[in-house]
C-alpha cells in the first residue's frame, strides 16, 4: 500500500493550511527555478522515464506529448492549455486538486509550461465548479504575490496564468472542442490532423493535458523518475487518484498506487461493498466511457490501464462506479445513454441520432418492452456508432451499451420476457373481463 | 443534443447592460485573451449576464455580442449549445438543479428528483406559483463520491437524503439559504470516506521527503490509517487565509464568523498575511486581480509592485473617462505593458477602454452643446431634434438668413416664386424633403442645379441624407430638370421622373 510520504497530493481533503505558505511547508515550490535549470531536454525525458500516462482517460504518454510541441518557435507563441472540464459521469477528482490543492497544479504549469515553450496557459474549469475556479484564482493570485508567475518570477521562466472556464458542455473536455470552446465557439470537436501541437489555440501550437498529469510533474522531478515509476505495473506506473462511488460502504476520493487489485482497493479506504462482497453485481472501473465489468471478473483485477483494458473495459480517469446486486444495472446503463444523448454535440450524424436512438432502444428494454432479436440490432448499432464520429463521444456513448449486452444479456432477456408474460396475461385478463 | 431555444418575447427585456461591478469584472476577463480574440470571452460575459439577471435574455446576449464585436448569431449559438445558461426565467431564491446521472442516481437521486415534484413543481424549469423556487435535473456535476447532490446557484450540497433536501429548499424559499453550510451534508469531510480519512493521516509538513529516492527519509509516524480519526491531535488541520470552503471540522469561533460572513469573501485573515487584502472582499470573480483591485482602488496597502501596476491601469483609464480624450492612453498603455508584456494580452483591452472612454466623452459634450447653446447645436446639421426644430420655427416665408443657420455653405434661398418647381420630381425627394428644402428658400431646380460641393454637403448633412444627395445625384436631375423638364429626364436618364 501508498505510504503518506509518497502521496503527491497531500492535502486533496483541504484539512491543512491552503495559502502559499502552507503547500511550501509540504515541499511544494521547492526549487522550483533549480528544475527549470536543468532544461527543456532533461525535463522531458524524465517524464518520459518516470511512465506517467495522461489521467485524463485515455492515459497517452505525458513526456512525449510534450515532446510533439515544436521546438524552436515559428513566430507564434505557445500555448499550455489545462483541462480541467472534469464532466465524466464518477470523476471528481480534479476538483479536489483545484479546490484543495491548486499550488501543485500552479507550478506543474510553470514546468511544463518551460518544457513546451510556453509563456501563457489557460485553465479551463468546468463551469459548474464555480468555488472550485475562485479557490484556484486565489492561489494563483498569491503566486503572482509572491513572484512565481508573471514577468521575471523568480522560476526563470516567465509565464501568465489565466483560469477560462465553461458553461456546462460535457463534449468541451474533448481537447479540440475545449479549444473551440476556449475561442468562445460552440465546443464542437475539430478534425485531427493537424493537431494541437501545430494547429491548436488561435492557431498556435498547443498542448492539451489533463489537471492531475500536469499537477504531479512537479514532484515527479523532483523526486526523480525512479521514484513515481517504482509504483505500478510495467508500463503503468505511478500513483493515481481514485474516485469510488456508488453501492460501497463510505465512497471517497484518495491517491493509490496505480495496479492496486479491486478488493483491496474497496476494502482499505471505502469500507468494503455495501452488504459484502457478495453483493457485488458490477463494476464500471474507470468513468461512464468504459464497459462495465461483471464482479468476478474485477475482484482480483489490479487497477491500471493494461489489465483493464483486457477485460474489454479501461482504467480511464480511475472513476470506479459500484453496482451491488439491488442495482437496476439495465436502467443504470440507460441512463449514461441518456446522458450521452444530452451530450453529444451534434456535429455527427451517427452520434447525434444515435444516441438518441440508442436511448430510446433502452428506455424500452428497461420495461422489457422489446424483441429479444432487438439486442443484437442495438448491438450493431453501438458498432456503427463506434469510430465513425470525429471525436470519441461516440465511442464513449457505444461502449456501456456494449458491456452491457455482453455481459448482461440474460438479464435483458429475462425482463423481455417477462413483460412479454405479462403482456399476454393481461390481454388474456382483458378478454376474460369482456367475456 | 437538447433543443433549447430563447424564451418567448413577451418575457425579453427591452435592453441589458452590466452593472458596475459586472462591468469591471467582464473588462477582467476580455483582458485575458489576445486582443483580435476578444471573443473568447463570450462564455464568461454571458455567465455574468445570467448571474446579474438571472437568466439569459435576448438583449445580453446581443449586448455581449456587441461588447466583443461578435456577429449575434455567434452569441446566439452559444447561448443555447452551453446547457448552463438559463434561457428562461428560474426560481429567483432557488433554482435546483439535481444531478441525475448514473453514480447519483445510484445513491438515491431520484427520490430527489421526486421530492422536487412535489414541493417546487411537477415540471423542471417551471418555477413554483410564486416564482421563488424551480428545479431541473442536469448531468453530472463532477461530486461523484458525495452523491446524491444538489447545486444551487454557485454552491454543491451534498451527501443528501430527501429529508434534507426537504430542509434546504424550504430554507432557501425562506430566503435563509445562506445559513445553509454547503458541501456535505453529514458529518464527513469534502470527499474523505465518512468515518475519518484512511489517506493522508500523517503531517504533511513533515512526512515530505527532500529525498531523491523513494522512501529515503520515511520519518513519518504512520498510524494505523483505519484508527485514525478526525480529531487526531497530530492531523490537527491548520487554516490559512485562503480558506475555500467552509467545513464539517471543528472551527475557531473567530474564524467561523469570518467563513461564514460570505462564503464569496475568504475575509482577511491576520496571519496569513501574503493573502489577506482587502482587495479580495470584492466578491467571486473578482478573484481576477486587476478588476478587484480596480475596484477597491488603493487600498491594499500591503501589496506588491506587480500587484499595484493594474491598479494604475484601471485608476488611468477612470481618468481616461473623464478627460475629453486620448489622455489616458500614455499612462494605461504603460501600466498595462508593465504588468502585461509578454502576454497575448497588452494594451488591445487599453485601447479599447480609451476609445470607449472617448466616445463617451464626445457624446457628452455633445449633449452638453446641445443643451446649452442650441445656436451652437443648430450648426451641427445632424442634430435630429434641431432640426425638427428648425423646422418649425422657419417660416415658409424662409429664405431670409435666420441666424441659427448661418452658415457659410449654406445654399442661398429665394422667396417663393409664383410657380415653384415640383421638387418631388427628383428622385430622392418625397413631399416631406420638399417641403424642408422650400423653408430653406429651395424652389427651383435650378437652384439645386447650381449648388456647389459645400452646398450640397450642407444640406446632405441639414437633411441627415448621410451622401445620398451625391449617390442620387441630385444635380445632373435637377440640371436636366431644369434644362428641359420632364422631356430633358427622360432624355438623360432612360426613364420618367417618379
Amino acid at each position: 500500500m501508498l505510504e503518506d510520504k509518497d502521496r503527491i497530493f497531500t492535502n486533496i481533503y483541504g484539512r491543512h493550511d491552503l495559502s502559499l505558505q502552507g503547500a511550501r511547508s509540504r515541499g511544494h515550490w521547492d526549487g522550483t527555478d533549480t528544475l527549470i535549470g536543468k532544461g527543456r531536454e532533461w525535463i522531458i525525458s524524465e517524464m518520459k522515464a518516470s511512465g506517467l500516462r495522461g489521467r485524463g482517460g485515455a492515459g497517452f504518454p505525458t513526456g512525449l506529448k510534450w515532446s510533439f510541441m515544436p521546438k524552436e518557435s515559428d513566430g507564434r507563441p505557445h500555448y499550455l492549455v489545462v483541462n480541467a472540464d472534469e464532466s465524466e459521469p464518477g470523476t471528481c477528482k480534479d476538483r479536489e486538486i483545484l479546490r484543495h490543492d491548486p499550488h501543485t497544479l500552479i507550478e506543474g504549469c510553470v514546468i511544463a509550461g518551460f518544457a513546451m515553450g510556453a509563456h501563457v496557459a489557460y485553465i479551463y474549469v468546468r463551469g459548474e465548479f464555480m468555488r472550485e475556479r475562485e479557490a484556484l484564482q486565489r492561489a494563483i493570485d498569491e503566486c503572482y504575490d509572491a513572484g512565481l508567475l508573471g514577468r521575471n518570477n523568480s522560476c526563470g521562466w516567465d509565464m501568465e496564468i489565466y483560469v477560462h472556464h465553461g458553461a456546462g458542455a460535457y463534449i468541451c473536455g474533448e481537447e479540440t472542442a475545449l479549444l473551440e470552446s476556449l475561442e468562445g465557439k460552440k465546443g464542437q470537436p475539430r478534425l485531427k490532423p493537424p493537431f494541437p501541437a501545430n494547429v491548436g489555440l488561435y492557431g498556435c501550437p498547443t498542448t492539451v493535458n489533463n489537471v492531475e498529469s500536469i499537477a504531479v510533474a512537479p514532484t515527479i522531478l523532483r523526486r526523480g523518475a525512479s521514484w513515481f515509476s517504482s509504483f505500478g505495473r510495467e508500463n503503468n506506473k505511478g500513483t493515481k487518484l481514485f474516485c469510488v462511488s456508488g453501492h460501497v460502504n463510505a465512497p471517497a476520493t484518495f491517491e493509490e498506487a496505480m495496479s492496486v487489485p479491486f478488493r483491496e482497493l474497496i476494502d482499505r479506504h471505502c469500507g468494503g461493498i455495501r452488504g459484502g462482497w457478495d453483493n457485488l453485481l458490477a463494476v464500471i472501473p474507470g468513468g461512464s466511457s468504459v464497459p462495465v465489468v461483471p464482479a468476478e471478473q474485477i475482484i482480483d483485477t489490479p487497477m491500471d490501464f493494461d489489465s483493464l483494458r483486457d477485460l474489454k473495459s479501461g482504467l480511464g480517469t480511475a472513476a470506479v462506479i459500484v453496482m451491488d446486486r439491488s442495482t437496476d444495472i439495465v436502467k443504470a446503463i440507460w441512463r449514461l445513454s441518456a446522458f450521452y444523448k444530452h451530450e453529444s454535440c451534434g456535429q455527427c450524424t451517427p452520434c447525434r441520432e444515435g444516441t438518441g436512438w440508442m436511448m430510446r432502444v433502452m428506455e424500452r428494454m428497461v420495461k422489457g418492452n422489446a424483441q429479444k432479436r432487438e439486442i443484437d440490432m442495438l448491438f450493431d448499432v453501438t458498432k456503427q456508432i463506434e469510430g465513425h464520429t470525429i471525436c470519441a463521444l461516440g465511442d464513449a456513448a457505444a461502449w456501456p451499451i456494449q458491456g452491457l449486452i455482453r455481459h448482461f444479456r440474460p438479464e435483458i432477456e429475462s425482463r423481455i420476457d417477462a413483460y412479454t408474460r405479462n403482456a399476454v396475461q393481461s390481454r388474456n385478463a382483458a378478454l376474460e373481463a369482456a367475456e | 443534443m437538447s433543443v433549447r431555444r430563447l424564451a418567448d418575447e413577451t418575457v425579453q427585456p427591452e435592453s441589458f447592460a452590466f452593472n458596475r461591478n459586472f462591468a469591471a469584472e467582464a473588462k477582467v476577463w476580455i483582458k485575458k485573451y489576445p486582443k483580435d480574440r476578444r471573443q473568447s470571452a463570450v462564455i464568461p460575459l454571458l455567465m455574468l449576464a445570467q448571474e446579474q439577471e438571472g437568466w439569459v435574455t435576448r438583449a445580453s446576449i446581443e449586448h455581449v455580442a456587441d461588447m466583443l464585436a461578435m456577429p449575434y448569431i455567434r452569441a446566439l449559438e452559444v447561448a443555447t449549445f452551453y446547457t448552463q445558461f438559463q434561457l428562461k426565467p428560474v426560481g429567483t431564491r432557488a433554482h435546483v438543479q439535481v444531478c441525475g446521472t448514473t453514480p447519483c442516481m445510484l445513491r438515491g437521486s431520484e427520490e430527489l428528483i421526486e421530492l422536487c415534484k412535489t414541493k417546487i413543481h411537477p415540471e423542471p424549469l417551471h418555477p413554483n406559483a410564486d416564482g421563488t423556487l424551480s428545479w431541473e435535473e442536469v448531468e453530472c456535476q463532477g461530486a461523484c463520491v458525495n452523491a446524491p447532490m444538489v447545486m444551487i446557484f454557485k454552491d454543491a450540497y451534498e451527501d443528501l437524503t430527501v429529508e434534507r433536501l426537504a430542509e434546504i429548499i424550504d430554507a432557501f424559499e425562506a430566503g435563509r439559504g445562506d445559513e445553509i453550510k454547503p458541501g456535505p451534508q453529514i458529518d464527513r469531510i469534502f470527499s474523505a470516506p465518512v468515518g475519518g480519512p484512511t489517506t493522508l493521516t500523517s503531517d504533511p509538513t513533515r512526512s515530505h521527503p527532500a529525498a531523491e529516492q523513494p522512501g529515503s527519509q520515511g520519518d513519518s509516524p504512520e498510524g494505523s490509517p483505519e484508527a485514525t480519526q478526525i480529531g487526531k491531535p497530530d492531523a490537527a488541520p491548520k487554516y490559512g487565509s485562503a480558506e475555500t470552503l467552509t467545513s464539517s471540522r471543528p472551527i475557531a469561533p473567530s474564524r467561523k464568523r469570518a467563513l461564514n460572513k460570505t462564503a464569496e469573501s475568504p475575509a482577511a485573515d491576520p496571519d496569513g498575511g501574503s493573502t489577506s487584502k482587502s482587495a479580495r472582499k470584492v466578491g467571486v470573480k473578482s478573484a481576477d486581480k486587476a478588476s478587484a483591485q480596480g475596484r477597491t482602488g488603493a487600498s491594499a496597502p500591503d501589496k506588491g509592485e506587480a500587484a499595484s501596476a493594474p491598479d494604475k491601469g484601471e485608476a488611468a483609464s477612470t481618468k481616461g473617462r473623464k478627460k475629453p480624450k486620448g489622455a489616458a492612453t500614455g499612462e494605461n498603455a504603460g501600466a498595462s505593458a508593465e504588468k502585461k508584456a509578454g502576454a497575448p494580452v497588452d494594451t488591445g483591452e487599453t485601447a479599447w477602454t480609451e476609445r470607449a472612454a472617448a466616445k463617451k466623452s464626445r457624446r457628452a459634450a455633445e449633449a452638453a452643446q446641445a443643451e446649452n447653446s442650441p445656436a451652437a447645436a443648430e450648426t451641427r446639421p445632424a442634430k435630429g431634434k434641431r432640426q425638427a426644430a428648425a423646422e418649425d420655427s422657419a417660416p415658409a416665408t424662409g429664405g431670409s438668413a435666420k441666424p441659427a443657420l448661418d452658415d457659410a455653405a449654406r445654399p442661398a434661398g429665394m422667396d417663393r416664386p409664383a410657380e415653384p418647381d415640383d421638387l418631388k420630381l427628383i428622385s430622392g425627394v418625397g413631399p416631406k424633403i420638399e417641403q424642408t428644402l422650400n423653408s430653406l428658400g429651395i424652389y427651383t431646380f435650378a437652384q439645386i442645379a447650381a449648388w456647389d460641393q459645400a452646398e450640397r454637403e450642407w444640406v446632405d448633412g441639414y437633411l441627415r441624407f448621410r451622401g445620398r444627395i451625391e449617390r442620387d445625384d441630385w444635380i445632373r436631375q435637377a440640371t436636366a430638370l431644369a434644362k428641359g423638364g420632364r422631356d430633358e429626364y427622360v432624355r438623360v436618364f432612360g426613364k420618367e421622373p417618379r
